[in-house]
């Protein structure tokens, strides 16, 4: 039986993509490190609970936007997974609070 | 693929048919929808450890004198803080830090591999999503001496009250399982099974479909269907398992 492979043209790599996705992974890491110092350095407490809640959502958005490329998809699209999300921060607080006022010991 | 919701002739709305108002194809926006349920079902877990975790009284005094103790819950860098080959040295979360450096990088690449398919180069798809797949499994590998780690214990172990048939009794506790756990509160232990248990079944799955992913363009398929979209759907979910650990770092190891 003939078997015909597809012609297909490859393309050259897109040199300015490329870099752009490692730096987006550099300020990963770079993140990641100071996480390490601030687990090390800031004694524990709310403060550091909130930078690293705030540190963690800079990563969350570098992965989902540029990784995931959600940054670049149609508005709807973008709203469409983000929106229901907020259920999610609404679930975390209350639930947590929730936890403070039940009495284990 | 992403301009096709601006073809719309004049006077419709996208919502009117023949096109996709979301600008994806259908796997893809049906990838981002089951992502978003895994989403809510990894945050299920992740609440319900805050729950618990606020309602154990937490651990007062200066950190260097922390000892483990079923009333209150462990600072995690005392509890994380052994790494393969060398015992007896402290070294708080450097294993995981390591375990992070390995997810991100194989995110890395399999965002190269996706450029690479957007590109029809199918010999770097395959050498991206053989590193990817690399990663995983380095991730894997990890995550089961870090199990086994905990769950044999370390040290003598710590003296723990419980009780025993209707007594208070304290007997010493080494390593871990569903009910005992010589780091803390049983709860402690059940939920790092089930968050990094069920995250690592997602590695593993990943894995799994990574590995297909490369078969699939090793042996040109993706060349005679004329397009990579597959490695973009499988990449949205190896992301999205980085992302989850983003996230178990963060709100397991370092808060």
């Amino acid at each position: 039986m003939a078997h015909h492979e597809p012609q297909v043209i490859v393309l050259p790599p897109d040199k300015e993509k490329i870099k752009k996705l490692w730096r987006v992974a550099l300020i990963l890491l770079l993140v990641t490190m100071v996480e390490f110092i601030i687990a090390f350095t800031i004694p524990h407490g709310h403060a550091k609970t909130f930078l690293f809640v705030i540190l963690t959502i800079v990563k969350a958005g570098y992965i989902v936007g540029e990784f995931m490329h959600l940054r670049y998809e149609v508005k709807v699209l973008f709203w469409a997974v983000l929106v229901p999300m907020t259920f999610i921060v609404w679930m975390l607080v209350a639930f947590v609070y929730e936890g403070t006022k039940i009495v284990t010991y | 693929m992403s301009d096709s919701a601006a073809a719309v002739s004049h006077g419709k709305s996208v919502w009117d048919g023949g096109t996709s108002p979301m600008g994806v194809s259908y796997g893809k926006l049906m990838m981002w929808f089951f992502l978003m349920s895994d989403a809510f079902t990894f945050s299920g877990l992740l609440i319900t450890y805050g729950l618990v975790r606020s309602s154990n009284p937490a651990y007062v005094g200066p950190v260097k004198d922390f000892f483990f103790s079923t009333t209150h819950w462990p600072i995690p860098e005392k509890v994380y803080d052994a790494i393969p080959f060398v015992h007896g040295v402290e070294l708080p979360l450097v294993f995981v830090g390591f375990m992070t450096f390995v997810l991100i990088m194989s995110s890395v690449t399999m965002v190269l591999a996706v450029e690479a398919g957007h590109r029809m180069d199918r010999q770097a798809v395959e050498k991206w999503m053989l590193w990817t797949i690399v990663g995983g499994l380095t991730f894997l590998s990890c995550q089961a001496w870090e199990w086994t780690h905990f769950i044999i214990g370390s040290g003598e172990g710590t003296p723990m009250l419980e009780v025993i048939n209707g007594q208070w009794v304290q007997h010493m506790v080494q390593g871990a399982n569903l009910t005992e756990n010589q780091y803390g509160p049983p709860a402690f232990a059940d939920f790092f099974f089930f968050i990094t248990g069920f995250h690592g079944f997602h590695v593993f799955s990943g894995v799994l479909f990574n590995w297909l992913i490369f078969y699939n363009a090793a042996t040109g398929v993706y060349d005679r269907r004329g397009h990579y979209e597959m490695v973009e759907k499988v990449g949205l979910y190896w992301h999205f398992v980085d992302l989850v650990w983003v996230f178990v770092f963060t709100f397991f190891y370092l808060v």
